[in-house]
């Protein structure tokens, strides 16, 4: 029992981390995107588009899907749609100055009603109808160790995943490392917390946004793959991804900003969030007051931070603010 | 190799410009939103297969067909101007207040409550009134809790308010979840407390609220004292010290207004509207309500205009996923394609592109 809850938590984490940890990066260089929940939708739908189409041909063809193209043609159209998406956002607020957190907005429209369109009605521009199903390219994402349910219990914790876990942890790890240990992380927080500093170091602050954004995009939009791919066995909803996007942005402040707090958050949000299906004999009320939960947690978090003052536990300084080297 | 990096100069440099002509500037917003419907219509016709005419046919028989079409858009344009009025008195203090969807939420909540428990008993003149007050305090506390947080200890706004979105939805959830006994999750359509109709339509009291607000806003911000304290923290919270402002009770009182006016809006919905709460009574229109505001440059009339274009792209395009049978969510690929082009087309009305002549510095 205990094991499957933890099972439960770790898979409803999973999305939340990855996008927690893709919005850390970008916000590590100083730019909030609120895109991050529109990305996540692209991800997952782009990752769908690009299975359907692949299942689609084979099946047109008579061939049987390839294990390694179910793999890789998801991966590959999910990184790219998301990528995509934050390449838009940070054109936007980079380049043109847009304002981020309109733009972020702007995004987050789009992409929530790009994901639904094209997963809503991709059958029927095919016109095939019925509801869009992807399960053969799922299964091959859903493949866990082969030894994962003759460990028991502890197998179940560990091993009983899809790679795309295992996938999102060493992401959190890497970028944990990244941001604190090496060069490239000194920079990128350099020009999160004061570009006009780092500018004059020598960084290129332009490129490091760049960078930043879209490789944090990238990470996010995953977490919409792998809820599409293995959480829901491949078969879209329209608004079947609900508010992970927000739950993910409400993980970095709880994580204050570092993605290896992530992991055990993206566990903690993700136990509060399937809490009220498994405690038994809760009504209606009590549920739903659970799941207000993350949220008030993450709020007693973004407030405590704020009134000890620690200057490690912050936000980037310059976060949400533009930064134009000739106003300086 | 870095030696000769640095004799490189850019071919171009970006400047700010504060010498546009008002008509030009309005020109390249103009020419943006024409570019971006353009595309839009594009966008329509790669999709739907049909001509671009027929397209824009449907979208105004959508929007313009019958007397009660007509009546839903206004009622529409009329909601979101209200919470992007609502949303504005922050954002010119550079108070980025996300949170309108659940300030508007909350008011929603409270109206609903009121209408559950008095709708039958108390006359509609003592009602309605009541509903408006409590609407607009609990607005009021859903706005200034982030507020209070950011005046003493500058939590981050933003993140705060983003959060308090859907503290207020799971706050609506709870109380369905505790009315409605059969577990459905929805609270069915309440008697009592409804708007009354004006020549015998609905919405018509709800648009000229909207309208008066919409003109007291822009007397507010143009020639009250409040409105030039905001401005100035706005531009300058260092400043506004200097010349005596409190920059604390500014803040609180801004975001007390701003959510003020999102119970407002949160009224009218469920009054004039829903005569019912659920968690998206709302639908959005906190979050597009933000753009609104940013597009129009803080100018209420501007948002008159904007929130008109954006409505009016919304029901459009639902009668065309309608009539050609795709997904309702067109609609927000389309708003998200205008909202790019609006945006982007800022930085040309604000900065100016010079490029390097040769040999002038040589």
């Amino acid at each position: 029992m205990f094991a499957t809850i933890i099972n439960k938590a770790i898979v409803q984490g999973i999305p939340l981390l990855f996008g927690s940890t893709g919005e850390i990066i970008t916000e590590k260089s100083g730019n909030l995107n609120l895109g991050i929940p529109g990305i996540m939708y692209v991800g997952g739908s782009a990752g769908v588009l690009g299975a359907y189409l692949y299942e689609r041909s084979c099946a047109l063809s008579g061939t049987t899907p390839a294990a390694f193209w179910c793999i890789v043609i998801p991966l590959l159209s999910s990184l790219l749609g998301s990528a995509l998406l934050a390449l838009i956002y940070s054109f936007l607020t980079i380049t043109l100055r847009a304002n981020q957190n309109v733009t972020g907005l702007a995004l987050t429209t789009f992409g929530v009603g790009f994901g639904d369109f094209f997963g809503g009605s991709l059958t029927k521009i095919f016109g095939e109808g019925g509801n869009l199903n992807v399960k053969t390219t799922a299964d091959y994402f859903k493949v866990t160790l082969p030894f994962a349910d003759d460990l028991g219990a502890f197998g179940e914790i560990f091993f009983s995943y899809g790679f795309l876990v295992y996938v999102a942890i060493i992401i959190a790890f890497v970028s944990a490392f990244i941001l604190k240990k090496t060069r490239v992380g000194l920079h990128l927080r350099a020009v999160g917390e004061n570009p006009a500093t780092a500018d004059a170091a020598g960084i290129s602050v332009t490129r490091y946004k760049y960078a930043a954004t879209v490789i944090g995009g990238a990470i996010a939009g995953l977490g919409g793959l792998y809820f599409i791919m293995d959480y829901t066995g491949g078969s879209w909803t329209n608004g079947g991804f609900g508010d992970r996007g927000w739950l993910a942005i409400a993980l970095v402040i709880f994580a204050l900003w570092k993605p290896n707090i992530g992991i055990l958050g993206s566990v903690i949000f993700g136990g509060l969030y399937i809490a009220s299906v498994y405690i038994e004999g809760l009504g209606n009320a009590t549920k739903e007051m659970i799941k207000t939960l993350p949220y008030l947690v993450t709020i007693v978090v973004l407030i405590i931070t704020s009134m000890r003052n620690k200057k490690e536990n912050q936000p980037p300084q310059s976060l949400g603010l533009p930064y134009f080297r000739e106003e300086r | 190799m870095s030696n000769v990096k640095q004799h490189h100069e850019s071919a171009f440099h970006i400047s700010k410009r504060d010498d546009m002509p008002m008509i030009k500037a309005w020109a390249v917003r103009l020419t943006s939103i024409i570019v971006a419907l353009i595309v839009c219509s594009a966008v329509i016709v790669l999709l739907s297969k049909q001509n671009p005419l027929k397209v824009f046919g449907v979208m105004f028989e959508g929007s313009f067909g019958t007397t009660r079409r007509i009546l839903k858009l206004s009622q529409n344009v009329a909601m979101l101007l209200c919470i992007s009025l609502a949303v504005t008195p922050a954002f010119k203090m550079k108070f980025w207040n996300i949170g309108a969807e659940g300030q508007t939420l909350v008011g929603c909540l409270v109206s609903a409550i009121m209408m559950l428990y008095f709708g039958q008993t108390m006359p509609l003149w003592i009602l309605l009134p009541l509903m408006l007050i409590v609407s607009i305090l609990a607005g009021v506390i859903w706005g200034i809790i982030p507020a209070f947080f950011k005046a003493n200890f500058g939590t981050n706004e933003t993140l705060f308010t983003l959060m308090m979105n859907y503290v207020a939805t799971q706050v609506v959830s709870v109380f369905i979840a505790v009315k409605v006994k059969s577990g459905s999750q929805v609270m069915g359509v309440i008697q009592g407390g409804w708007m009354p109709k004006l020549f015998g339509k609905d919405y018509i009291i709800n648009i000229i609220i909207v309208l008066l607000l919409t003109v007291g806003m822009y007397i507010y911000f143009k020639y009250s004292k409040h409105g030039y304290e905001i401005s100035v923290v706005g531009e300058s919270e260092n400043t506004a010290r200097y010349i005596g402002i409190n920059v604390k009770k500014v803040i609180m009182r801004t975001m007390a207004l701003s959510g003020g006016l999102c119970g407002v809006a949160g009224f009218l919905l469920v009054a004039g509207e829903h005569h019912t709460v659920a968690t998206d009574t709302v639908g959005g229109m906190g979050f597009t309500a933000i753009m609104v505001s940013w597009l129009a440059k803080f100018n209420p009339v501007v948002m008159m205009l904007v929130s008109f274009l954006i409505a009016f792209m919304e029901s459009g395009a639902g009668e065309i996923a309608t009539q050609c049978g795709l997904n309702q969510s067109i609609a927000d690929i389309l708003t998200g394609i205008i909202i790019f082009f609006i945006i982007g087309s800022e930085f040309f009305v604000q900065y100016k592109i010079s490029f390097r002549q040769k040999h002038k510095e040589a």
